[in-house]
């Protein structure tokens, strides 16, 4: 199994992708999906990733479910914010001290705090593993720091086993 | 008759608020003032222009659109990230 | 002679109603561009568009040509989950280019660059 397919995740991503290119069920294009998602795999472990370890399933859902609400949510108090007489947001940055270090952890959590409106990944510091964000409407540094910290990295540490 | 009029008439709406986004990303595009509001401009006038096509392939019911709108989500990717990596060191390739 | 006119009109209502919900979310982010006064809050303002306005294009789409086709259309998921994938890493990389520009320019106010990407 190991051997045949080195990254089981990928090989799915790949024939989902390249089934809804396709766009069809075809037996052929199912073969030529599977002769993909068999075969990228293994240039992408030639590439030598960081070991990934998926610990739990069940939180990375948990996860996934609360990510799309935060975006939802964060869509509306944007565009509140856009649509307000006040022109100025009172914005600023906030550094964050992180426990996560796993490559892809923080690959995640810089998707996520980019992809909510509102808060943008701006640097970090592996060294002394520290981030800097960018919040748009900025009420209290130490909980937005705290925010990140219990509903992100406590999950994603969560998941990663780390 | 009665709903099917209103839904035309909020998807023209559609098409217009989205095509005012457009411009207000193009204006963006033009006063700058620095490189980097530049390069955001550009990015959402991809988005606005990808979101625009959805709309026209909603009106003409025609799946080519869709396409359309997939290689313009490509392309500005590639497009921004193009230019991020332009402005930190001033050059494409290494 | 458009599309919609051939959907039941409950569909109608609903995909043209999804449509002008993404419409409303990319025309603030345009705003949101033009009204804010600093780079950084500038840089928020598109993700609007990028992330529930493509969410609620992207399900007018499904559920329009589902229905004219008679199957489940699902292509144009690929253009969601595409940008949900690449729209945060543009915004990232804009912003980290930014910093390092406004860094060399000694602006007042900037996070430290500090980041071993230099070392």
């Amino acid at each position: 199994m190991k051997r045949w397919l080195p990254h089981p995740l990928l090989s799915f991503a790949l024939l989902a992708m390249w089934l809804l290119l396709q766009h069809s069920l075809a037996p052929t294009d199912v073969l030529l999906g599977l002769i993909l998602a068999g075969l990228i795999p293994r240039l992408w472990a030639r590439l030598e990733p960081p070991a990934l370890r998926l610990a739990s399933g069940f939180v990375a859902l948990r996860l996934a479910l609360r990510v799309a609400g935060d975006i939802l949510w964060s869509n509306l108090m944007v565009m509140r914010r856009i649509w307000s007489r006040r022109a100025e947001p009172a914005s600023g940055f906030v550094t964050i001290p992180l426990e996560l270090r796993d490559p892809w952890g923080l690959a995640v959590l810089a998707a996520i705090i980019s992809a909510t409106p509102g808060t943008v990944w701006v640097s970090h510091d592996a060294r002394r593993q520290l981030l800097v964000i960018h919040v748009l409407e900025l009420v209290d540094a130490a909980t937005s720091a705290g925010t990140i910290k219990q509903r992100y990295e406590r999950p994603l540490m969560e998941i990663l086993q780390c | 008759m009665l709903m099917s009029s209103l839904a035309s008439l909020m998807l023209l709406i559609a098409q217009l608020l989205l095509l005012l986004a457009l411009a207000g990303a193009v204006w963006r595009l033009l006063r700058g003032p620095a490189v980097q509001d530049r390069v955001v401009a550009l990015d959402a006038c991809y988005t606005d222009g990808l979101l625009l096509m959805l709309a026209i392939a909603l009106r003409t019911g025609s799946i080519l659109y869709v396409e359309m709108a997939l290689i313009i989500a490509l392309f500005g990717f590639i497009t921004t990230m193009a230019f991020a990596k332009f402005l930190l060191r001033g050059e494409v390739i290494e | 002679m458009n599309a919609l006119q051939q959907l039941p009109s409950w569909a109608a209502v609903l995909v043209a109603g999804l449509a002008l919900m993404s419409a409303v979310l990319a025309f603030s982010g345009s705003l949101g561009l033009l009204r804010f006064r600093a780079f950084y809050q500038r840089a928020h303002a598109p993700t609007l568009g990028t992330t529930a306005g493509v969410a609620c294009m992207v399900g007018a789409v499904v559920l329009c040509f589902s229905l004219l086709q008679d199957g489940l259309a699902v292509r144009a998921l690929l253009i969601g989950v595409l940008l949900l994938v690449t729209a945060p890493i543009g915004l990232l990389l804009v912003v980290r280019a930014a910093l390092a520009r406004d860094h060399l320019a000694g602006t007042p106010g900037i996070p430290p660059w500090d980041d071993d990407l230099e070392e």
